[in-house]
C-alpha cells in the first residue's frame, strides 16, 4: 500500500495525573481507512486529538509526511476532523457551514469557487438542494453528511471522525457506513476513524487499532484482529469468545478438558499454558457418543439469524451459535475443527474475559447504555 | 482432572448498574411531568393581569383624557415641546448603552474564558454592588464628582491645577480655575448608567458565550481559522443574542432612568424620567401629561426593541463577513 503519511512515536498524555496514553507508537499510510476501536477510556479520543493538534503530547512526538507537528496549531494542520456531536455552526446555512473553511482562507477564494466546492461537497454527501436550509433544521443524518462535507471541502490529506455515527440509529448507521467507505474511496484521502463498535471497525477498515487503558493491544486487517486476536481482550472485545485454559502439547496439539485437540497453531514452548479461544460459530453440535467434549445446555437465546445457547462443559460455559434448536437440559456433543481454534500467548487480561456464565439475552441491550453514555472518554 | 478457574465477563456488573440507573431517573420523570402543569404559571399571570397589563390600560385612559376626565388628544398636541428632553433621553441612554457594549463584551468574554470557579467569584464581584442601595451608590458619585469632590481634590492635591493656570497664565481674560466641573453634565449621567447597568450588559453576554459548544470553536479551528477569525465568525455572531439581552437590559432602564440624572445633574440635565415625575409629584401636577409622555415612550422603547431584535433575527444572513 502506499508510504508512510503519520507516525506517532512514544506518544504518552495524561490528565491530572492520570495516565491516559502511554507511549503510543503508530504509523499510518496514506489512503488508509484506520480505525482506533477500544470500549470507553481507552485512549482512542486522546489519540485523534493529538493528531488533530487539539491536544499535546506530553511526551513523544507526532509525525506527519516527515515533519514533527506536535507545536504545528490545528488550524495549520492538513487535517480535517468530523466532531461527535457534528458541531455545526448553527448561526449559519448548510451551505455558509459548507463554505466555512473556504472563507477562512487567505489569500481569499473566489466566490465563484466556493460556490463551485461547496457544490461538489454537498454532491458527495447526497444533499443537494439543501444550501439554505438552516443546519438546526436538518435530521441527525443529514447534519451528519454536512460535517462530512464540511471537513471534506478543505482537500484535507487527513480527515479524523470522533464516533460520527455514535448518534445514528441502527438502519441510518449501517447505510452511513457503506457511504462513509464510499466516500473515503472517492475523495482517496486517509480517514482515522473512531469507534467503540468492533461491528463497524471490521466493516470500513483496512487497518485496526484495537486500544485499551491506554495502550494498543492489537494492528491488524478486520481479518486478522478476527481470527488472530493477539489477547484476552482482543478476542473478547471483537466479535463473540470462548477462551478456556490450555496447554500447548507440542506444535498442532493443544490440550485442555483433559484430552488433546489438533489445531494449526505452532511456535510455542513445549507444555506452555495458553490461552484458547473457539468462537462460537465454529463449534459443530453432533450427538453425545460423536462428540470430542459432551456438555448440557443450560440457556437459549433466539437471535434471528442463530440460537445462542449456552453449554456448561464442566462447569465452564460457552457460546454456542446454531441454527438448530437445542432445549435446556438437553446433552450434546461438541465438535471442533483443528481450525476453529486459535491459540493465544498467556497475558494480563487472561481469565479475564471469555466466560458466558453471567451471559443474557438482556446483556445485549443494557451494556450498550454505559458504553454510549462513557463519551467523556478522555 | 484440569481446573477451570471462574471467569467472569463485567456483564453482571454492567447490567446492576444500568438497573440502578433506569430506577433513578422513573420518578424523576414524574416529578418534571408535574412541574411542566400549566397551573403553575397561574400566579405569575395573575401578577401579570394586576401589575402590568391594568396599569398600562390606566396609563393610556389618563393619556386620553383632560383634568375633567372627559375624551381628548390635547395631551398629545403640546409634545413637540418636550422634543429636546426625548432627543437628549434617547441620546444618553444610546450612549450608555454603547459604553456598556464597549467594556462589558471584552469583559464577558474574557470571564467566560476563566475557568469555572474564578467565573463565578467574578460574577459575584460583578453582582456585589447591587447589594448595596442604588440611591447610595449613586450618592456616592456625588460626592466622588463634585466641585470639591474627591476627584477634584485629588487632582488639585496633585497640582493638575496650578499647573494649567501656569501655562495659561499670559493668556488674557485667562480665569485661573480651581476644579474641574464634573457633576452637573451629560457625561457624569452617562457614568452613572454605565455604573449601574454594566453588570446587565456582562452577564447576558457570558451566559451565552458560555454556553457555546467549545467543539463547535474546535471545529472552526479545524477548519482553517486563527483566533482572530474564530472570534469574528463564530464566537461574535453565536454572542450576538446575549449583546440584543444586554443592550435591552441597558436601554430601557437608561432611558426612563430619574434618579441618576437629578442626583448627578441637580436638575441640569433633564431626562424624560425626570419630566413624567414632575408631572406626578411636582408644582407641575399633570398626571394626564405624565401618562401621554409615559405612552409615547413605551411606544419609542417597544421600537427601538424590535428593531434590535430583527436584527438578532436576521443574524444568520446579515453575518456573512
Amino acid at each position: 500500500m502506499a508510504k508512510e503519511l503519520i507516525r506517532l512515536v512514544d506518544c504518552r498524555k495524561a490528565f491530572d495525573g492520570e495516565v491516559v496514553l502511554g507511549a503510543i507508537n503508530l504509523a499510518i499510510r496514506d489512503k488508509e481507512f484506520l480505525t482506533l476501536l477500544g470500549p470507553s477510556g481507552c485512549g482512542k479520543t486522546t489519540t485523534l486529538r493529538i493528531i488533530g493538534g487539539f491536544l499535546k503530547p506530553d511526551s513523544g512526538s507526532v509525525i506527519f509526511d516527515g515533519v514533527t507537528i506536535n507545536d504545528v496549531p490545528p488550524h495549520k494542520r492538513r487535517i480535517n476532523t468530523v466532531f461527535q456531536k457534528y458541531a455545526l455552526f448553527t448561526h449559519l446555512n448548510v451551505f455558509e457551514n459548507i463554505a466555512f473553511g473556504l472563507r477562512v482562507q487567505r489569500p481569499r477564494l473566489p466566490e465563484k469557487e466556493i460556490e463551485r466546492r461547496v457544490k461538489a461537497s454537498l454532491e458527495l454527501v447526497a444533499l443537494k438542494g439543501y444550501e439554505k436550509r438552516s443546519a438546526a433544521q436538518l435530521s441527525g443524518g443529514q447534519q451528519q453528511r454536512v460535517a462530512i462535507a464540511r471537513a471534506v471541502v478543505n482537500r484535507p490529506q487527513v480527515l479524523l471522525l470522533d464516533e460520527p455515527l455514535g448518534a445514528l440509529d441502527l438502519k441510518l448507521r449501517k447505510d452511513m457506513q457503506r457511504e462513509l467507505k464510499q466516500i473515503q474511496q472517492q475523495v482517496g484521502i486517509t480517514f482515522i476513524y473512531v469507534t467503540h463498535d468492533q461491528e463497524e471497525a471490521l466493516t470500513m477498515s483496512d487497518t485496526v487499532v484495537v486500544m485499551n487503558r491506554g495502550e494498543i493491544q492489537q494492528i491488524g486487517t478486520p481479518l486478522d484482529i478476527y481470527n488472530e486476536p493477539g489477547n484476552a481482550f482482543v478476542a473478547d472485545f471483537i466479535g463473540e469468545s470462548n477462551i478456556i485454559d490450555g496447554v500447548m502439547v507440542s506444535d498442532n496439539t493443544v490440550r485442555m478438558y483433559g484430552r488433546n485437540f489438533q489445531c494449526l497453531d505452532e511456535g510455542f514452548a513445549p507444555d506452555e499454558p495458553v490461552d484458547v479461544v473457539v468462537r462460537p460459530e465454529d463449534i459443530d453440535i453432533v450427538p453425545v457418543e460423536r462428540g470430542q467434549i459432551t456438555g448440557m445446555v443450560t440457556g437459549v437465546t433466539f437471535k434471528g439469524m442463530q440460537y445462542d445457547i449456552i453449554v456448561d462443559f464442566q462447569g465452564f460455559k460457552w457460546l454456542i451459535q446454531t441454527t438448530d434448536h437445542f432445549p435446556v437440559g438437553a446433552r450434546i456433543g461438541a465438535k471442533i475443527d483443528p481450525d476453529g481454534f486459535h491459540i493465544m500467548k498467556k497475558s494480563e487480561y487472561s481469565g479475564l474475559y471469555g466466560d458466558y456464565s453471567s451471559y443474557s439475552a438482556e446483556y445485549d441491550a443494557l451494556s450498550a447504555a454505559p458504553d454510549e453514555r462513557g463519551q467523556a472518554d478522555a | 482432572m484440569t481446573r477451570f478457574p471462574l471467569r467472569r465477563t463485567n456483564a453482571g456488573r454492567r447490567m446492576r448498574r444500568a438497573g440502578a440507573l433506569k430506577s433513578a431517573f422513573t420518578p424523576a420523570a414524574g416529578f418534571f411531568g408535574r412541574f411542566r402543569r400549566q397551573s403553575f404559571a397561574y400566579p405569575y399571570v395573575l401578577w401579570l393581569a394586576l401589575f402590568v397589563v391594568i396599569p398600562i390600560i390606566l396609563i393610556a385612559v389618563y393619556a386620553f383624557t383632560g383634568a375633567d376626565g372627559g375624551f381628548t388628544p390635547g395631551n398629545f398636541s403640546g409634545m413637540m415641546d418636550y422634543a429636546p428632553v426625548f432627543g437628549r433621553s434617547l441620546w444618553l441612554a444610546f450612549l450608555a448603552t454603547v459604553i456598556c457594549i464597549i467594556i462589558g463584551y471584552p469583559a464577558a468574554l474574557a470571564i467566560s474564558r476563566m475557568r469555572p470557579r474564578s467565573q463565578r467569584i467574578l460574577i459575584v464581584l460583578l453582582m456585589l454592588p447591587m447589594w448595596i442601595n442604588f440611591l447610595l451608590r449613586t450618592y456616592a458619585w456625588m460626592s466622588l464628582l463634585e466641585n470639591t469632590g474627591l476627584i477634584n481634590r485629588l487632582l488639585a492635591s496633585l497640582g493638575v491645577f496650578d499647573l494649567i493656570n501656569a501655562l495659561h497664565a499670559g493668556t488674557p481674560g485667562y480665569a485661573p480655575i480651581t476644579h474641574f466641573r464634573l457633576i452637573n453634565t451629560d457625561g457624569a449621567v452617562v457614568l452613572g448608567m454605565v455604573y449601574n447597568y454594566l453588570p446587565f450588559m456582562i452577564l447576558p453576554i457570558q451566559s451565552v458565550i458560555v454556553k457555546i459548544d467549545p467543539s463547535v470553536i474546535e471545529a472552526a479551528q479545524d477548519l482553517g481559522a486563527d483566533s482572530r477569525l474564530v472570534f469574528r465568525k463564530v464566537i461574535l455572531p453565536l454572542s450576538l443574542s446575549g449583546v440584543i439581552s444586554g443592550v435591552t437590559m441597558v436601554f430601557v432602564p437608561a432611558v426612563s432612568t430619574f434618579v441618576i440624572s437629578k442626583l448627578l445633574s441637580n436638575g441640569t440635565v433633564m431626562l424624560l424620567g425626570d419630566l413624567i415625575e414632575m408631572q406626578f409629584t411636582g408644582a407641575a401636577y399633570n398626571p394626564h401629561l405624565g401618562s401621554a409622555i409615559s405612552l409615547i415612550m413605551m411606544i419609542i422603547v417597544v421600537i427601538c426593541m424590535s428593531v434590535m431584535s430583527r436584527f438578532g433575527e436576521g443574524r444568520e444572513q446579515a453575518v456573512r463577513l
